[in-house]
């Protein structure tokens, strides 16, 4: 028994083993394989690219730390494109976590090229996009591949808000619904709503263009699709991790309750591939397709083993 | 009586918002707006409810010496620690008892607070998800046997799915002929995930839907107490 327990244990430390290696050397060592874009990535996009420049948009952070790899991601081409059209982000969260994860993504996207540490992005570039006036910020950066936009002129409170969290779920969206002024009076930081010039004009969610939710659970993206585009026909598309993503395809359909899904890291990393972008999760993907092949492999010898064991069992049988 | 008026409170409530959704006009819409208000602040004071219960639970938990107290231990104090420089020196948003702690924030590069969250919750957060990795390639070992046609099935969808979602997938397929692409692991994997996936996901979602439909109208009409407490 004792013997069956030690090489049990061996044998699971070496699986965790080869599937750490697995992750790690595609991480230190990115491959750069690229993947090939969903049609439900391609319409979160297009959501994106063909709204009109000076829209006010709501981007929900329900995530918290846990899910950072697959959402921050999505997260940082999401408001990188919005500013790219010109588009107003407001932030909020129905995750209390969610607040630091916004303020995380907005302070990543705005610092200069000079704040960014070096180890915050492997072999990342970045690079500064400077708006001028209003035309300017229209244009499309002509960036590299391989690199990160920078929105080192982009204001609070005019080119982008955290409105911070707020409890209640579904009845929250309801709320802001019927009036988001009242729903969220202050932003995070305490600031009177009427103060901050983005929210002039903004009263109910119909006045926002569209609604993302990057959504690890409950509540979330489903809550979003039920209330705001349900209840108030506002456009709702959303990112989720990838172990969520099959719940959500249903909604995908001809009433257009769901506009497009990234889902997991390889949404994340067909978003950067949209974008022309090397970013975060285009390099963990090569990590992750690794673990996967592993994966595979595990399953493969686990079923030899079992094919083998059988037999012998079968031949014992017949012997007696 | 201590059971009678809440039940009732819940009738009334519950059919006031379910005739709301169908006459959106006054006095129900309005209504239903206040008591929606009235849940977002109610739903406010769970946070101090689940803080007394968290503390309550670990508290009896470290006093029996219940088998792992220790990990009941170490919660209450690093609950108690967040919550103490939250309230001494604030977060990046927000000012705190003894300000911003400008010392404090020359020292670490940012307010105690943000900097516990950054340097220790974001990483203890994300390890604790990602070891969720290494126990489904354990149990994909163990458990993805095939014994049976529709194991052999689940584990040919698995496979697929698996490499299809993954860069590799799209390498591996990615040469064959325009005439061929259906065969296309990331377009197979797409297949399976819109149709036969989405397929079985919406009877799950209609189940289900029936069943909250069901137990809402039993908690309305006073059917299920579970809710009060106190046994049946």
């Amino acid at each position: 028994m004792s013997y069956i327990n030690t090489h049990v244990r061996w044998e699971r430390m070496t699986l965790f083993g080869i599937l750490f290696l697995a992750v790690m050397i595609p991480l230190i060592l990115p491959i750069g394989w690229r993947t090939d874009v969903s049609p439900h990535v391609q319409m979160v996009y297009d959501l994106v690219d063909k709204t009109p420049p000076g829209s006010a948009i709501l981007i929900s952070f329900d995530y918290e730390p846990s899910t950072m790899p697959e959402l921050k991601p999505m997260a940082m081409s999401l408001v990188d494109h919005a500013w790219q059209k010109g588009h107003k982000v407001i932030a909020v969260a129905l995750w209390p976590m969610g607040v630091q994860m916004a303020n995380d993504v907005f302070s990543e996207l705005t610092a200069s090229p000079s704040e960014i540490s070096s180890d915050e992005i492997p072999d990342v570039q970045t690079t500064d996009v400077k708006e001028k006036d209003e035309s300017d910020e229209m244009m499309t950066p002509a960036v590299s591949a391989n690199s990160i936009r920078r929105y080192s002129s982009k204001r609070y409170g005019i080119d982008y808000v955290n409105l911070g969290f707020k409890s209640g779920a579904m009845v929250t969206i309801k709320a802001m619904g019927r009036n988001i002024r009242e729903t969220f009076p202050t932003d995070t930081f305490g600031t009177p709503i009427d103060s901050l010039p983005i929210m002039d004009n903004i009263v109910h969610l119909r006045d926002l263009a569209y609604i993302i939710s990057l959504s690890a659970g409950d509540p979330g993206l489903k809550q979003w699709i039920m209330v705001a585009h349900d209840n108030f026909k506002v456009k709702v598309s959303g990112g989720t991790t990838a172990v969520s993503a099959p719940g959500f395809l249903p909604y995908i359909n001809n009433r257009n309750q769901l506009r497009g899904l990234m889902g997991g890291l390889k949404g994340a990393a067909e978003y950067e591939k949209l974008m022309g972008t090397f970013g975060p999760a285009s390099i963990k993907m090569d990590s992750q397709s690794i673990a996967h092949v592993i994966i595979l492999v595990f399953i493969a010898i686990g079923n030899v083993r079992s094919f083998r064991r059988r037999r012998k069992q079968r031949q014992a049988r017949d012997k007696e | 009586m201590k059971r009678t008026i809440p039940v009732i409170i819940t009738f009334v409530v519950g059919m006031l918002v379910i005739i709301s959704e169908f006459v959106p006009h006054k006095p129900f819409g309005s209504i239903a707006g206040t008591l929606e208000n009235w849940f977002l602040i109610i739903a406010g004071f769970a946070i101090i409810l689940g803080v007394l219960s968290l503390l309550r639970m670990s508290g009896h938990k470290i006093n029996s010496k219940a088998p792992n107290w220790q990990y009941y231990l170490a919660g209450i104090i690093s609950f108690s620690v967040m919550v103490l420089v939250g309230v001494l020196w604030g977060m990046r948003e927000s000012r705190g008892i003894f300000g911003d702690g400008e010392n404090l924030f020359n020292w670490l590069g940012a307010k105690p607070f943000d900097y516990l969250f950054n340097n220790f919750f974001i990483h203890l957060s994300a390890t604790m998800f990602s070891l969720l990795a290494f126990y489904i390639a354990s149990a994909a070992y163990r458990a993805f046997i095939i014994r049976s046609f529709e194991s052999n099935l689940l584990m040919i969808t698995a496979v697929i799915i698996m490499l299809g979602r993954t860069s590799l997938g799209n390498i591996m397929t990615g040469w064959l002929p325009q005439n061929m692409q259906f065969l296309h692991l990331p377009r197979i994997a797409d297949y399976i995930m819109i149709y036969p996936n989405s397929a079985a996901q919406r009877a799950i979602m209609i189940s289900a839907a029936l069943g909250v439909i069901g137990s809402s109208l039993r908690i309305i009409l006073g059917i299920e107490r579970s809710y009060l407490g106190g046994g049946n």
